[in-house]
């Protein structure tokens, strides 16, 4: 079973995040990690390549320093990853994104494609269908369990009207929730392997799309203006001393919610 | 703007989400609904009553499960035949599949998580607020069509009456998109009293630490008369029943009173509560992002302060 693993290097989860005025693009000059949700997908790979034998490759688009995140993914057991860094890819939204990682994926010919929940700066958790349907090849999203049936992967989504299981037969794509598992920490071996492990760098033209297949010129959404969020007025904040419920419960008594 | 407006169905009812999508869409011009699947003529008629004078039925078996690729193939034929130049959608975990996949087959540019649009001129301009809600962005397309999906709960549906003009269509299906099939279903059943009437929400997620916890805030909403809700992570864990998840695969709330309890306050989360009266939120983590949107933040251990705030309450009141 060969299991490509699609991954997103993002701003920390510390970092304040904040979109650039001039380029209207996200300020990713922070530090930056692995997606958190991504780490579930990683997780799901390596059990299902530890139950059944094969190869686990990260796939990623992202700048030079994504590779640092793709390390972290391979500490935990990945085999190998391949990073498209391109200057021309900058800018890139669900069509370019989703042509360069079908792009990418129709090289590695996986089994199994799989996703994360969602992008923790994007929020767009749309990026699976694209790929899928570019890849013409099936597709199931919020899966919170995931078995395989012979020749076939059996996926439970959750939906807003209670579980759905689906059958996608292999070649296919799969975005599981972030229920599905918890990912493992890397050990002190698989830190030390991962610094030997193969990471490809590789260009557009190395993956055969045109400069414009990418990037801004090839983004059908733009940025029109940014302003500050609708406020909710007036915040109290409160460090629980001991006499936070004593707080809480005058407020409530104070706006008659009671 | 010639827009399509998808409309989610389930057991015979059109989702109100949609209708909500409907009634903006109509207000600003051309607007037609689209109904997919068995069933879907009589349901597009009910269209009309949201403002749109046209609806779109494709009753084909190959759309009876609520599966995306077949949609995807049913919305790209009727784009092609109508020439409409926007294509909306409100959110769910259906319709956001639809969405992108119709993206990438049409090359259009696709918008998500609007709060809300508007016409410039022939211009379409979507509100959206990013990275958490800390920003407010204006978004625009260029080419046709225009693809958008819109937060949960964003728009009410808006009444007026009347029925659609209904147009039966035919579309044919990629091999690829019949390839899934749904093979099982399960619902839970609801206990206790509904989230959705609730007047006080306590709700938990996983900063509760253990399944048991939530003990610890059916006795609050106990005494405060009010119901117990969770977040998707805790349902998912098995934790709490689903009919009590909040959020954007779970029921939207708008209680006078809402206690969050444990909970980051996911985004997808909070489109599910962000319409409570008042919002409080307990959590041990001061940089959680719930305390960017809520009306009392509490920094400290819910395991201490919900029984002493029972209590309180329970004193409060005799």
């Amino acid at each position: 079973m060969k299991i490509a693993v699609c991954v997103k290097h993002v701003p920390d989860a510390t970092v304040h995040k904040r979109i650039d005025p001039t380029t209207k693009r996200l300020d990713r000059s922070g530090e930056s990690a692995l997606n958190p949700t991504d780490l579930n997908a990683v997780e799901e790979a390596l059990r299902v390549k530890e139950a059944q034998g094969g190869e686990v490759v990260l796939v990623s688009l992202g700048p030079a320093k994504a590779a640092d995140s793709l390390r972290k993914a391979l500490a935990m057991g990945a085999d190998r990853a391949v990073l498209v860094s391109d200057e021309g890819a900058a800018g890139s939204d669900l069509l370019g994104t989703s042509r360069v990682l079908a792009a990418v994926l129709e090289r590695e010919a996986a089994d199994l494609v799989l996703f994360g929940q969602a992008s923790s700066d994007g929020d767009g958790a749309v990026l699976w269908a694209a790929v899928a349907d570019r890849l013409r090849q099936p597709v199931i999203s919020q899966v919170a369990a995931l078995t395989f049936e012979g020749d076939e992967v059996h996926g439970k989504r959750q939906t807003e009207h209670g579980y759905d299981t689906i059958s996608v037969p292999l070649p296919g794509v799969v975005a599981v929730s972030d229920a599905i598992n918890e990912p493992r920490y890397p050990s002190l071996k698989g830190i030390m392997s991962a610094k030997t492990k193969p990471q490809e760098t590789l260009s557009l033209a190395e993956i055969g799309l045109a400069p414009e297949a990418a990037g801004d010129a090839s983004a059908r959404t733009t940025v029109l203006d940014l302003g500050p969020p609708p406020s909710r007025g007036d915040q109290i904040k409160i460090e629980d001393d001991g006499t936070a419920a004593q707080k809480i419960v005058d407020l409530i008594l104070e706006k008659r919610l009671l | 703007m010639k827009a399509l407006v998808f409309l989610e169905h389930h057991e015979g009812q059109l989702e109100k989400g949609g209708l909500g999508v409907l009634s903006k869409a109509a207000s600003l011009g051309d607007a037609a609904g689209v109904v997919l699947g068995p069933g879907a003529a009589e349901l597009a008629a009910r269209a009309g009553a949201y403002g749109a004078p046209k609806a779109y039925a494709c009753d084909d078996e190959a759309l009876a499960a609520a599966l995306p690729q077949p949609r995807v193939d049913a919305l790209e034929a009727l784009v092609e035949m109508t020439r409409a130049d926007a294509v909306l959608f409100a959110a769910s975990v259906l319709a956001s599949d639809v969405a992108a996949g119709l993206a990438a087959r049409l090359e259009a540019g696709l918008n998500w998580d609007l709060t809300d649009f508007e016409l410039r001129g022939d211009e379409l301009v979507g509100k959206r607020q990013a990275l958490g809600d800390t920003v407010l962005v204006d978004v625009g397309w260029t080419g046709s069509p225009r693809l958008g999906l819109v937060r949960a709960g964003a728009f009410d549906p808006v009444e007026s009456g009347g029925s659609a003009e209904v147009e039966a269509f035919e579309s044919p299906f990629s091999g690829f998109s019949s390839l899934s099939a749904l093979i099982g279903q399960s619902v839970e059943a609801t206990s206790g009293p509904s989230i959705e009437d609730a007047d006080i929400i306590v709700a938990g997620g996983r900063g509760l630490g253990s399944p048991e916890a939530f003990s610890l805030l059916e006795e609050l909403a106990a005494a405060l008369g009010g119901a117990v809700a969770a977040t998707r992570a805790v349902v998912d864990a098995g934790w709490y029943p689903y009919s009590t998840q909040v959020g954007q695969t779970g029921k939207t709330v708008s209680p006078k009173l809402y206690i969050a309890c444990g909970i980051s306050g996911a985004i997808q989360h909070k489109v599910g509560m962000q319409g409570a009266g008042t919002i409080i939120a307990i959590n041990k983590d001061p940089n959680a992002p719930i305390f960017d949107f809520c009306d009392v933040g509490v920094v400290g251990d819910l395991h201490q302060i919900v029984p002493k705030l029972t209590e309180l309450v329970r004193a409060a009141r005799s």
